[in-house]
């Protein structure tokens, strides 16, 4: 676990990519980690296509969810909401390329998890319109 | 078992090889550092015994069997009862009710006596630092019976604050509040809320698990109303935990599981109660553990409640000092930060480390420390943290375990490349 921490995880970390807010997002979700209280929220704007234009995340909590959120959202821009939708687990694995512990999973995915949510709700608002 | 406050303070005799698990090594190799009692503790292997000779040797029924083991089941376990009314100081066994944790016993009194007693418009006070086993169960009183929660608040260091507690008492019936912190450490001033809460008219009822494995507890000269704990945090197992009630209020308050062994007559309309303690102990009770927590107070008052204190004071006064040397490079602790006014709890942040990577690279050095908001969500808000790291210490830490902690978040610095 310790190798886990390396220079691009940490740099992840401490300078998360599309962090942040939009003015006016068309998709919003957020979740929280109950064991540790880690929060995070994640809000997507999307073109006419359909496709994911700008997104940003907001949150705190471990180098872990940070630094895996931080990647998985620079490889979201431009991607269709059905294709985030459709990501898995080795979405996540690949970027950290790293095995993470049990203990960890939830933090790893923590990201994952809300993206999916943020794209979900697009889709149904996108239905429903 | 004759064990003298030297041994304990001095670390002559080897505490550690009565717990079996403390000469495990990880799957790394490394030694076993056990620093999250507060979480739960290790158990030495009179308790493990204790369990084993239970269910190897008279296993049977309580309160029925005529037959010989079922005797001596019955027997262990009121045995152990006593030992727990002994250690707590109670006026009498009745008084010990028999439950699977203190928050068991909190649900106990909320449903029973907060049932019975609580009305539209009554108080409920709590303080800011409370566990949520100390919350919510209040929470649901408060929303059953119309009542309303208030909060004693704390300082920045996790402190009591009692200046505002008499206008807090007013209109109040109960007081439900914690011994010592489970998150910080602090050790409340139980005896003036108290008082000050008889004086009030309330009565009061003390979460007594982060206290009762750590300290001496007497509670005629606390004179709470009610005392809360949890065996599997002072060297018992799990699933078997405590309620201390003065009797005239036990006496008084309805029955709350029901069924068999709480009866005394039975027909298809009605049914009469069992007197104390067994009023409270619906069905089969958890006799194989409430034994061994009876052997684990033996293993306990061998050492002296007294001794443990000085020994964690101790240890806490070592921790300080070599932590401090870490906190220019940004450890932060948190609460009291003196061994006087806390237990064995140390809760703490490194730099931008987050208390979850701390932990997993404490972890690879063997080192189980906890990480997060230790159920208390609500003091985590008030102090704006979202986690903190928490060691905790028992009588079988020394001072190599607060070393290895110490080289531990040097390791940690190191990965964070912290300058």
């Amino acid at each position: 676990m310790d190798d886990f921490y390396r220079d691009f995880i940490l740099d992840h970390y401490r300078n998360p990519r599309n962090f942040g807010h939009l003015p006016e997002p068309d998709a919003v979700a957020e979740d929280r980690n109950p064991l540790c209280g880690d929060e995070m929220r994640v809000e997507i704007a999307v073109d006419e296509s359909g496709n994911v234009s700008d997104i940003r995340f907001s949150g705190k909590g471990c180098a872990i969810s940070q630094a895996s959120a931080s990647m998985l959202l620079e490889q979201a821009r431009g991607k269709s909401l059905e294709h985030l939708l459709a990501l898995g687990k080795e979405s996540v694995l690949e970027n950290v390329g790293i095995d993470i512990s049990p203990t960890r999973m939830k933090c790893a995915m923590l990201g994952l998890s809300v993206l999916k949510s943020a794209a979900l709700a697009g889709l149904a608002k996108a239905e429903s319109e | 078992m004759s064990r003298t406050a030297s041994a304990l303070v001095a670390g002559e005799r080897d505490v550690r090889a009565d717990f079996p698990i403390l000469g495990e090594r990880t799957s790394r190799g490394k030694r076993l550092v056990y620093l999250d009692s507060a979480a739960t503790s290790q158990k030495p292997t009179v308790v493990i015994d204790a369990i084993e000779r239970y269910y190897r040797e008279y296993n049977a029924n309580i309160h029925r069997g005529v037959y010989e083991i079922a005797a001596r089941a019955t027997d262990a376990f009121e045995e152990a009862r006593a030992k727990v009314a002994r250690f707590l100081n109670a006026a009498e066994s009745a008084e010990i009710i028999w439950t699977r944790n203190a928050t068991e016993a909190i649900n106990l009194v909320a449903w029973s006596w907060g049932g019975a007693n609580l009305h539209e418009g009554d108080v409920i006070l709590v303080s800011e630092l409370e566990h949520h086993s100390n919350l919510v169960p209040w929470q649901l009183l408060a929303e059953r019976s119309g009542s309303r929660l208030r909060f004693i608040p704390v300082n920045d260091r996790g402190e009591l604050q009692l200046d505002t507690l008499d206008a807090l008492l007013e209109g109040c019936k109960l007081v439900a509040i914690a011994h010592v912190s489970n998150t910080l450490g602090t050790i409340l001033p139980i005896a003036e809320v108290v008082a000050r809460a008889h004086a009030a008219g309330a009565i009061v009822l003390v979460d007594g698990a982060q206290a009762a494995p750590h300290m001496p507890v007497d509670v005629r000269a606390l004179d709470a109303d009610f005392y809360v704990l949890s065996a599997h945090k002072m060297l018992g197992p799990t699933g078997i935990g405590v309620l201390y009630g003065k009797r005239a209020l036990l006496d008084a308050m309805p029955p709350f599981l029901s069924g068999g062994d709480m009866i005394r007559s039975v027909s298809y309309e009605r049914s009469t109660f069992n007197e104390l303690p067994w009023k409270f102990e619906a069905g089969t009770s958890n006799i194989a553990d409430a034994i061994a927590f009876g052997s684990a107070i033996d293993y306990l008052e061998g050492y002296g409640m007294e001794n443990i204190r000085a020994h964690e004071r101790a240890l806490l006064a070592y921790a300080f000092e070599g932590l401090g040397a870490l906190e220019e490079r940004g450890l932060a602790i948190y609460g009291p930060h003196d061994p006087e006014r806390s237990s064995g709890v140390i809760s703490m942040n490194f730099a931008d480390i987050h208390a979850h990577d701390l932990a997993s690279i404490l972890d690879t050095e063997g080192i189980c420390i906890r990480a997060g908001h230790h159920c208390t969500m609500p003091l985590m808000g008030r102090l704006d943290l979202a986690a903190t790291a928490r060691a905790s210490f028992y009588l079988y830490n020394d001072r190599s375990d607060v070393d290895a902690l110490i080289t531990g978040l040097e390791k940690a610095a190191a990965i964070f490349r912290l300058s």
